[in-house]
């Protein structure tokens, strides 16, 4: 039909701007960051902690550090609750309770990080500075915000991934005598291993671009972190402080920043697909 | 001959629907017990139900006596895990686990408490020896089991059940993924490990019952019509109704 073809065409439109756009952003951050870094050279860009934009010192390793600090952080407490939640929710919960819930925690993902932030200023930082000593904003502010904004993505994943695993196993567990506890831990849990890893890498994408939450819990010194306490400053929090005013130099500099996480991100984000590509394993008759 | 297993007025109701009604089957120690009967009769959970893996499935209800060595194992008091290590169980799909061939025959010993490797070996060995795939697969333990061929595998979770030493065997039609080649293979294992332990075998194959099974059971509609030796089964049955499905007229 003539109507169908004129449709598509404008859908087919529609798309192609759509990512021609995001085409036209990655280039212009690629062509305002990339000379500033081959002018300084990679080693003072990257491995040189010195960020002085007022003196055209530019080097982003105690931001590289604290992105790097927060994200882990981030992980490490995403990755307990998450996976906690996902087990207990396709295992060991009537069948219509995970169904229920799921779509409760992919709503966590709605809310917008200035709120996490604000909660996270306004309990945990204090919350942390007397029961712990420091500043309160921290790395460990920023990691537990950060690990539970992330929660969602990986709990939803990874309930994917469980629920993906052949019921077969259960069984062949069982009659064994296996408990279901010990049916989680030695079959279950292996059979959805790269859908579970890809969710956690899914998630410190996430965290590592979060950015708003961040600034507001994490202290934005600029310094290498040396304990959970220190307060730091992450690649984004960094873009973020500075853009307003930054001109010259220190404007490519930022732009550099975002080449730097961009770079991140997308690695990130192949190793998830790449693990999440690797079926589960299954029985070839099955 | 001695019974080693005894169904006594076995009720199974799946939610409102009444699967099994008032079973009476004696299965004796030491040979092999076939039962038969149109899809949907209840072979399969009249099966499960002497391991208790009805347990899993949300809304049944059972009543009646399951008594193995005379002990009832419906009763609350029932070591779970202990009745499911005397009472292995294979099942239709082969379904070896995604790890290597030792981790699954090493499984339920794991299971029961035992991890060192060095006691595990030899009972790895002796599992897969019994099942004859020791041969082809002692360079291959550390290889997924998954990757096995279809008869392989059915050997295999063959071999895991044996590992934990069980008294009784169910099987629940477990050469229906195979080939006929295999299958014949496989009845051959069964009649092979047939003096050490009580097998159950569900199957839809009639030949298969007369092939590997001194008794059979007839079940239609969850009711045990008729059990006794396989060859009278076949051959002159009391019921009517064993007579219509032996000779072919449904089913
Ligand atoms: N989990 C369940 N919930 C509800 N009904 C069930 C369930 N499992 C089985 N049934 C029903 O119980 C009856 C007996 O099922 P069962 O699987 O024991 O039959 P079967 O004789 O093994 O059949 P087949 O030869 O097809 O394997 C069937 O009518 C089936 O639909
Ligand atoms: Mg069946």
């Amino acid at each position: 039909m003539k109507q169908d073809k004129i449709i598509g065409a404008i859908l087919l439109l529609v798309a192609l701007s759509a990512i021609s756009g995001l085409g036209l952003i990655t280039v212009f951050i690629f062509r305002e960051g990339v000379p500033i870094i081959l002018r300084l050279g990679a080693r003072q860009f990257f491995l040189s902690t010195d960020w002085e934009p007022s003196l055209g010192k530019f080097g982003i390793l105690s931001m590289i550090g604290g992105s790097l600090a927060v994200t882990v952080g981030a992980a490490a407490i995403g990755v307990v609750f998450s996976l906690g939640l996902a087990i207990v929710l396709t295992q060991f919960s009537p069948p219509g309770l995970s169904a229920a819930l799921k779509p409760l925690i992919e709503l966590l993902a709605g809310i917008p990080s200035v709120v996490y932030g604000f909660v996270g200023v306004v309990t945990l930082v204090p919350l942390i500075r007397h029961t712990l000593g420091g500043p309160g904003l921290s790395v460990l502010a920023a990691s537990i915000v950060l690990g539970i904004m992330i929660l969602p993505t990986i709990t939803s994943i990874a309930i994917d991934a469980l629920q993906a695993v052949s019921p077969t196993y259960l069984e062949g567990s069982i009659a064994l005598g296996a408990t279901r506890w010990q049916t989680v831990t030695m079959v279950i849990l292996r059979a959805a291993r790269s859908g579970i890893v890809a969710a956690v890498i899914l998630g410190m994408g996430r965290a590592i671009g979060e950015t708003m939450a961040v600034i507001m819990v994490a202290g934005n010194a600029l310094e290498v972190p040396h304990s959970l306490l220190d307060p730091v400053r992450t690649l984004t929090s960094n873009i973020a402080l500075e853009m307003g005013y930054a001109s010259g130099a220190h404007r490519q500099a930022l732009f550099a920043t975002g080449v730097t996480l961009f770079v991140i991100i997308t690695l990130l984000n192949i190793a998830a697909l790449g693990f999440s590509r690797r079926r589960p394993a299954r029985s070839r008759v099955g | 001959m001695a019974k080693k297993i005894e169904t006594q007025g076995l009720d199974l109701y799946y939610g409102k629907f009444h699967a099994l009604s008032g079973v009476n089957l004696s299965i004796e120690s030491h040979v092999i017990t076939a039962i038969i009967g149109p899809s949907g009769c209840g072979k399969s959970t009249l099966l499960r139900s002497l391991n208790r893996m009805n347990d899993l499935v949300h809304g049944v209800r059972v009543a009646g006596r399951v008594l193995l060595d005379g002990v009832d194992i419906l009763a609350p008091s029932t070591n779970l895990s202990l009745l499911r290590r005397r009472v292995g169980m294979v099942f239709q799909r082969p379904n070896p686990f995604p790890l290597s061939v030792f981790d699954n025959v090493a499984y339920g010993l794991r299971v029961h408490g035992e991890m060192r490797r060095s006691h595990l070996l030899p009972v790895v060995e002796s599992s897969l020896q019994s099942t004859l795939l020791w041969d082809e697969l002692k360079d291959k333990l550390d290889s997924s089991a998954l990757e096995l061929s279809p008869e392989q595998q059915q050997r295999l979770c063959i071999s895991r059940v044996v590992a934990v030493k069980p008294e009784v065997l169910l099987m629940d039609e477990p050469c229906s993924a195979l080939d006929p080649i295999a299958t014949g293979r496989i009845e051959d294992l069964m009649r092979a490990l047939a003096g050490g332990y009580t097998i159950v075998i569900v199957t839809h194959n009639m030949q298969q019952a007369a092939r590997v099974a001194a008794q059979t059971a007839y079940m239609l509609l969850g009711e045990l019509v008729e059990v006794g030796p396989t060859a009278h089964i076949f051959e002159n049955p009391k019921d009517k109704r064993t007579e219509d499905y032996v000779s072919g007229l449904y089913g």
